[in-house]
């Protein structure tokens, strides 16, 4: 099962490692990372979406929350949250196909945001499906770059007064 | 006042009331050591290996019940300091290990001596630092044992660059450590302990598997009261000997791969396991769903990562052992249901069951009369020093036959590199347990290859006059490679005779220690009583049998029922 956590950590040097490291040390599966800092300057928040069984998870979280930088551990996925991401999508754009990936772009509310003779690049924001989905539809096209962030999510706020 | 930052240094350890420091120079950490020559509060111990400074510290935090100190210099002084971290960390052991750097100028330039110590050890510590900012020094060093010593204890490195060392300083006030990262548990749920108690009073076959948590936390008086006040019968780990007196009825001794035939059988048929400050590492539950089928399980840990890591638990009781054991003895005193005298009524059919098992399967050896069995030598070692001794081990069948056959009545008597199984551990572990506990007696029992690995430290031992006694196993083999050899693989004995081998008796006379040798049974007693008499450092070197092997044992992979016995 997929699961995205969140991680706020004290941002001191090394700290990335000491995650990353945890990962790779105890065979973890790291499907994409992101991180950058909060609100406060010194605690970023990193966000990593990860695969395993509920033991397996139980074991990331408290293996996480152990690291001595580390302030809080959230599975968010385990909460009513929204997530995205966002991709940067390079396209061969031939003068046949060029509609073609304008409406797909559209459809997805995506933007192109760079031009060239031979190809488009597009940028695209929501959720890890629709992201893919939009790649899935582009592909037959040509894609010949694709840069993703990677996911970040947020627990939504209560919606109680 | 300013102060350098080599002086800020040696503020702190007093502060930490560090007495002992084990170390080696070199040119990253002059300044260190000059600091060191200036003032007589702390001991530096100079060893001949910088791996012998980590094993000295551990040994020396094991006694003290404290945490140890190891002192070394950039790049190889650091470098080989990792097998010493490595096995503090598995064992849970605090100490602090200070290494010196290339000045900040330079890191990252691959200046001379320069490794990135930091990021070779981050999987291996419970935390390190690099110092970068002199400011930061004194706080960093505060934090540093503040973490190895709570919570679950573990190394903690501090590297140290040479400016930093240099820089001027002023002394921040002592204030105690607040860190919002890190906070650990020590109370336990009180919810958790009720339940834990009612699961106890249901049970009829319950049985206690305590680890190294147990001495870490200092909970051996807690355990022993709720185990002897229920009548609930002791298994113990390798890190948990002399956690639960050895010698008491209720003690089954170790379990696991080489534990005794009836602690393996208990845990096989209890109702209820109480884990306490034990990991359920794989040499001890063998195949993981053959380990205690009937029982419920409580574990109580200060890891929450240990619960449910390998084996699904029942009731979690995230706290110090210390206070999870004296909040259920509270419990068990105040609750009004409860008849004690019918509680223990009701294990007597348990007891006897397991009594049964001990006339079944004694733990044994075949003895003789005209060659050494290595068993008896530790029985002799037990018995000439009242089962009173500090012992060290090394690794492989030296380690387990002291385990064994030593029987532990008390805690911090028994320093072993558990998790990581160092060979070489056993001899400077010995040392530092040595300038902890002078007047105690400390033995290393040894294997002829363990004891080759860090015998350089003999000149260490003979510099501070430590009046250490290695006991040498000696079987001209690598003998634990060998069991498996014989057992697993043909007897195809590939690498493991040490077909060359130093003279023991003459080597430790050449660093002008005292070497005796045994060869026959009836010399073993008569050398023991030399070597305890000696106020000196002393080898025995005891000739065993050769292909003696160590049982039980259970395969590995295998569940802890399948034993091969003697
Ligand atoms: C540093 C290190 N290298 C290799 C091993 C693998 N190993 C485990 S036990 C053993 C044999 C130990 O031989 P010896 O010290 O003679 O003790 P014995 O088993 O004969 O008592 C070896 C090689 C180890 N535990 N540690």
């Amino acid at each position: 099962m997929k699961h995205t956590i969140s991680v706020l950590l004290q941002n001191r040097p090394g700290v990335l490692s000491r995650v990353t490291g945890l990962f790779s040390g105890r065979g973890f599966n790291i499907e994409s990372l992101s991180v950058a800092p909060t609100l406060e300057a010194d605690i970023s928040c990193l966000t990593l979406v990860t695969t395993g069984d509920d033991a397996i998870v139980e074991q990331i979280t408290k293996q996480l929350h152990k690291l001595i930088d580390v302030i809080k551990v959230t599975d968010i996925s385990e909460t009513d949250y929204v997530e995205r991401e966002m991709a940067l999508v390079r396209v061969k754009a031939e003068p046949s196909t060029r509609a073609e990936i304008l409406r797909i772009t559209d459809i997805f509310r995506g933007k192109v945001v760079d031009v060239s003779p031979r190809s488009f690049a597009v940028e695209v924001t929501g959720t890890c499906d629709k992201v893919k989905a939009m790649i899935d539809l582009l592909r037959p096209i040509g894609i010949q770059e694709i840069i993703r962030t990677g996911t970040i999510a947020m627990t939504r706020a209560s919606k109680k007064f | 006042m300013k102060i350098t930052g080599a002086q800020a240094w040696l503020k702190c350890l007093e502060e930490q009331n560090v007495d002992t420091v084990f170390g080696f120079p070199g040119g990253a950490v002059i300044d260190l050591y000059d600091e060191i020559l200036a003032q007589d509060k702390i001991t530096h111990v100079l060893v001949r290996h910088e791996q012998a400074a980590v094993h000295a510290a551990d040994a020396y935090a094991r006694v003290i019940g404290d945490v140890g100190v190891a002192l070394v210099t950039s790049g190889p002084g650091a470098t080989n300091t990792v097998t010493g971290i490595a096995s503090a960390y598995l064992d849970s052991i605090p100490i602090v290990v200070f290494t010196g750097q290339v000045p900040t100028g330079l890191i990252g330039n691959d200046a001379f001596q320069e490794v990135d110590i930091v990021g070779i050890t981050r999987p291996c510590t419970k935390h390190n630092y690099l110092v970068k900012d002199p400011n930061q020094l004194v706080s960093t060093i505060r934090e540093a044992f503040h973490i190895a010593r709570t919570g679950r204890p573990g190394p903690v490195l501090v590297d140290l660059p040479k400016d930093v060392m240099a820089a001027k300083i002023s002394f921040p006030e002592p204030k105690p450590v607040k860190m919002r990262t890190y906070q650990p548990t020590y109370e336990p749920h009180p919810g958790q302990v009720e339940k834990a108690c009612r699961a106890i009073m249901k049970a009829k076959k319950p049985v206690f598997y305590i680890g190294g948590g147990v001495i870490a936390s200092k909970a051996h008086d807690e355990l022993t009261e709720l185990a002897r006040k229920m009548d609930i019968p002791v298994t113990m780990t390798l890190m948990g000997l002399g956690g639960f007196p050895g010698t008491d009825p209720l003690s089954m001794g170790m379990l696991g791969m080489h534990g005794t035939y009836y602690s393996n059988m208990a845990v096989a048929n209890c109702d209820l396991l109480v884990s306490v400050g034990a990991r359920f590492d794989d040499r001890v539950t063998g195949r993981i769903d053959a380990f205690a089928p009937h029982a419920k399980i409580i574990h109580i840990d200060i890891d929450p990562t240990s619960i449910s890591k390998n084996v699904r638990v029942d009731i979690p009781i995230v706290a110090d052992c210390k206070h999870a054991l004296a909040g259920m003895n509270n419990w068990f005193d105040r609750c009004k249901e409860i008849d004690l005298a019918a509680e223990k009524e009701k294990h007597e059919p348990w007891l006897k069951q397991i009594k049964d098992w001990k006339v079944e399967h004694p733990l044994g050896y075949v003895e003789e009369t005209d060659i050494i069995k290595p068993q008896f030598v530790v029985q002799k070692l037990h018995e000439l020093t009242q089962g009173d001794a500090i012992i060290t081990t090394e690794v492989g069948q030296n380690q387990m036959w002291a385990a064994q056959f030593y029987h532990f009545n008390h805690p911090r008597a028994f320093m072993t590199s558990g998790g990581l199984g160092v060979m070489g551990y056993g001899f400077p572990a010995a040392i530092g347990a040595q300038m902890a506990a002078p007047d105690r007696t400390v033995i290393d029992i040894a294997g002829d290859g363990s004891i080759q690995m860090n015998i350089q430290e003999m000149a260490t031992a003979m510099q501070y006059k430590l009046p250490v006694k290695i006991a040498i196993l000696n079987n001209n083999f690598l003998g634990m490679v060998r069991q498996w050899q014989e057992l697993f693989y043909d007897k195809k004995y590939s690498a493991t005779p040490l077909d060359v081998a130093p003279d023991f008796v003459a080597l430790a006379k050449a660093y002008g220690a005292v070497g005796l040798r045994a060869t026959k049974p009836s010399e073993v007693e008569p050398v023991i009583k030399e070597a305890l008499a000696t106020k000196n450092l002393v080898v025995m070197d005891f000739v065993i049998a050769r292909e003696e092997g160590v049982y039980p044992m259970v395969p590995a992979g295998k569940a802890t029922t399948e034993m091969l016995l003697v």
